[in-house]
């Protein structure tokens, strides 16, 4: 039996230590907000914080984390969707098909935290997420509310 | 009974090892048919408490089709928008019903502009079902009666009822069969740039994709099909992965894939990577993309061609032309590359079977469901879920699901998930057709076009798909954008004389129509050829396309709207230069006008597009703006990058650092115009994606004398010429 610090409960299950951690937060913990779309940390679906930082869950092994660590999945970034970056995402309608708009979110957040005025460079360096419908235009202009609205 | 309009509302119903999330399935809710309030009629429920329920039979996959058709609906039916929802009924139910809801296939950009009538005049007949049922309840003429924001009122009495009190009663009316539209310059709901329907839970990690689906008692099944274009399995050795952690079954999918099925996907993915597999690689063992584009070479100056555009006598006017001008492009192999890989969820018994799947045709889905099933269509059922993306790899072969049908009747009664990993969806594509395309252009003294020859050369997406659509060597869809005439996609050039033809040939990776399809290479082939002729001959290229478009005034006035935004015949800023081109596709006229810098070391930086866009009808503008900033996403992600190359008959690429897609810091700011003219009704999805490519490798010429006319730029040197 594992431990993991999730959305700020600790939550048990089983797994083997290789388990990357994307599968443990979909198939044992039931959280299937954070999604699967490459598997080698290239497109960002996956992406969650750990201690505030923004990581790809797939390429993370079960065996690189502990029980210490503060997991943050898109189900928990906010208790009801009010996040400045999801509010902002809401009013400017950014995602199409929205598959890969929870691991854009979860970038988006931590950048705001890290730079609470990013400017493009700072969008540019962060957002590596791939979107295949093509948010991107909408994206930064979601940061750039979200951030005029926290300041 | 419909699908679940709660779908996405969830809560933990269990808990345990591995949590069974409880989302409101479809197919498995509790709710029955019976304990649901009874529609107005196929395309409305309206609710007690006055919620507006309007069945969407098309697929959302983030083109906002959902969103749109409900606003037509709503408009005729004039009710609240406010408490509108959707609901999706199954392709069972379409069957069930005679196709009540028509056609579920979304593709073409067909979504809106195939279905508007038709769910326009469900929402007029029920607004008239609505006002009767209140006026009989009432005892007076229905003349007397008006309908608004889901309020009936009876304008002498001044009495009032919603819309939700008399909706039963309604239901009970025969649906009227002469039903008037409003004129669209009345609209209030549709034409306004509401927001989407279909955002809430996109937000939260609530929505439910496929690939998240779980169903009590579930497995989890991963695959691999024979990484061979027509190879087959020849042996495995499931005995070597038995004992590996959660792994159920091994099971041969077909003569040409093996699945491995256990409890999680990670254990089934993990085993599938160990299990020892021996492939019979078949005819395509030694197939490449060097070898096949010598035969596209050869057919380009093949004798038999099949004829799709022509008139006057192109060949005789190219032989007696003073100037000629000729080149040659190519346009590779692309790979949809949904952000969710394929993936269906069934369960098989020997009467029933249900799949549960994202597809971008419900009704196809369940055709497939049912032949793979070895079961009639009416003991089936298919669900739609959410897509991750469609671009055209979920709508015509749903070999995914045939897969999942196969995996599950070997378990029967158990539900079983099958998801692809990433490296099985780039090497399992329905790919972009490979094509190329040899211009000649006969110039008279004054530089005037006299003749154009365009020679296509390559794969025909029908004769991978649907053969039996190609008569006598002809797949009219390679013409896409370069028909004669037509609301589809014709051409929007006058040509003395004009031949465009093509000779088939096919490879051995399978092709599918891939969002913008055809159009793609037809408008990066015309539109940089005539930019070379133009060049050529010292004329501004949108004054030399101007010139030859008197006869084509809709295509001519988006071209106009394109370069009069983007200040065409102004200076750009230092450094920038641009191009641009215009197409037609999918009913709609596009233009795009590009300004791009290159570096003296060949970097490429595209700084801002200009783009419009004359659907005829707009039913919601910020929809519209979204898809034409999606397209140019899509568009120059192919261009800069796109290209899925064979080598010892597989495709190389096999996950996104090998097949990069565009990011971020390559995403040019995008500016829409909309002009729409009205009286009639073209897609939005796709059409502006052909312009991307043009505009863009027009403005690197502009700004380097580079001409590129092989894709993708990636490839390519951009070093001043």
């Amino acid at each position: 039996m594992a431990t993991l610090n999730v959305n700020g409960k600790p939550m048990a299950f089983e797994a083997e230590p290789d388990t990357p951690l994307l599968w443990v937060l979909r198939e044992q913990l039931g959280l299937t907000g954070t999604k699967y779309g490459c598997g080698i940390a290239q497109c960002g679906s996956c992406t969650v914080h750990i201690d505030g930082a923004p990581v790809r869950a797939c390429a993370l092994p079960l065996s690189a984390l502990n029980a210490q660590q503060k997991i943050v999945t898109i189900e928990g970034l906010s208790p009801d969707g009010s996040h400045p970056v999801q509010k902002a995402w809401a009013a400017l309608d950014v995602p199409q098909c929205g598959f890969c708009q929870s691991g854009m979110i979860m970038a988006a957040a931590a950048l705001l935290a890290a730079k609470p005025q990013p400017t493009d460079a700072d969008i540019d360096a962060a957002m590596s997420n791939i979107c295949r419908c093509g948010t991107y235009h909408r994206v930064r202009a979601g940061i750039k509310q979200a951030a005029a609205a926290q300041s | 009974m419909l699908q679940d309009i709660e779908l996405s509302r969830r809560g933990f119903l269990g808990a345990g090892a591995g949590l069974v999330v409880g989302f409101h399935v479809p197919g498995l809710a509790q709710a029955q048919a019976g304990s649901q309030p009874p529609e107005v009629n196929a395309w409305v429920r309206v609710l007690p408490d006055d919620r507006v329920i309007i069945r969407i039979a098309r697929s959302e996959m983030g083109q906002g089709t959902l969103t749109g058709l409900a606003q037509l609906v709503a408009e005729e039916l004039d009710c609240d928008w406010a408490k509108v929802g959707t609901e999706q009924p199954t392709p069972g139910q379409n069957l069930a019903r005679n196709r009540i809801w028509g056609n579920f296939s979304t593709g073409g950009s067909r979504g809106i502009r195939e279905s508007q009538d038709y769910v326009r005049k469900g929402g007029a007949a029920a607004r008239l079902m609505l006002v009767q049922a209140a006026a009989i309840e009432w005892k007076v003429p229905v003349a007397e009666c008006r309908a608004a924001r889901s309020v009936v009122t009876h304008v002498p009495s001044g009495r009032r009822v919603s819309y939700g009190q008399v909706a039963e009663a309604a239901g009970k009316l025969p649906v009227p069969t002469e039903v008037p539209l409003k004129d669209p310059k009345d609209w209030t709901i549709a034409g306004k740039p509401l927001l989407r329907l279909d955002t809430k839970d996109k937000l939260t990690g609530a929505q439910v994709y496929g690939m998240d689906l779980m169903l009590p008692g579930m497995l989890n099944a991963a695959i691999r099909d024979c990484p061979v274009f027509g190879g087959k399995v020849k042996s495995f050795d499931a005995a070597a992965i038995a004992k590996r952690p959660g792994v159920k079954k091994v099971v041969q999918v077909g003569d040409s894939a093996v699945a491995v099925v256990a409890d999680t996907w990670w254990h089934a993915k993990t085993a599938l990577d160990a299990l020892p597999i021996v492939w019979d690689e078949g005819p395509n063992a030694n197939a490449s993309s060097e070898a096949f584009a010598a035969v596209l070479k050869a057919a380009l100056d093949a004798p038999e061609a099949v004829v799709g555009n022509s008139h006057g006598d192109a060949r005789a006017a190219l032989s007696v032309a003073p100037r000629k001008l000729q080149a040659v492009y190519a346009y590779p192999h692309q790979n949809h590359a949904t952000m969710e890989t394929m993936n269906a969820t069934a369960r098989w018994t020997p009467t029933r079977c249900e799949v549960w799947t994202p597809t971008q045709n419900g009704e196809a889905a369940l055709a497939a469901t049912a032949e793979a099933a070895g079961l009639p269509a009416a003991m089936c059922e298919v669900y739609k879920i959410n897509l991750g993306g469609g671009f055209g790899r979920r709508g015509a072969v749903h070999d995914w699901v045939r897969q999942a049908v196969a995996i599950a009747k070997e378990l029967p009664g158990t539900p079983v998930k099958l998801i692809w990993s990433r490296e099985e969806d780039m090497l399992h594509g329905r790919y972009h057709p490979v094509t190329m395309c040899k211009l000649q252009a006969g110039l008279d003294a004054q530089g005037n076009l006299t003749a154009l020859h365009m020679r296509i050369a390559g794969q025909s997406i029908l004769a991978g798909v649907f053969p039996q659509n190609v008569q006598n060597g002809r797949d009219p869809v390679v013409f896409q954008g370069l028909n004669p005439s037509g609301p589809e996609a014709s051409i929007g050039y006058a040509v003395p004389n004009l031949l465009i033809d093509h000779a088939m040939r096919n490879p051995s990776v399978p092709p599918g129509f891939w969002r913008g399809v055809n159009l793609n290479q037809n408008a990066i082939y015309l539109e940089c050829f005539l930019d070379e002729v133009a060049h050529a001959t010292g004329q501004d290229p949108l004054a030399f396309r101007l010139k030859l478009m008197a006869n084509h005034p809709k295509h001519r006035a988006v071209l106009e709207a394109a370069a009069k935004a983007a200040g065409w015949g102004t200076p750009a800023p230092a450094g920038v230069f641009r191009g641009i081109a215009q197409t037609m596709g999918f009913g709609s006229y596009v233009a795009a006008v590009a300004e791009v810098s290159v570096s003296p070391a060949g970097e490429l930086k595209i700084h801002r597009i200009v783009a419009a866009t004359d659907p005829g009808h707009v039913v919601n503008p910020q929809q519209v703006a979204m898809q034409v900033e999606g397209s140019f996403v899509y568009g120059l992600s192919a261009a800069l990058y796109g290209e899925c190359t064979l080598k010892n008959g597989r495709i190389e690429q096999s996950n996104f650092d090998t097949y990069p897609v565009m990011r971020m810091p390559q995403m040019p700011k995008v500016e829409t115009v909309i002009v729409p003219s009205g009286g009639f009704w073209g897609g939005v999805g796709e059409p502006t994606i052909a312009v991307a490519a043009p505009a863009v490798l027009n403005a690197i010429f502009a700004a380097t004398g580079v001409r590129i006319r092989e894709l993708p730029l990636k490839n390519q040197s951009l070093k001043k010429a």
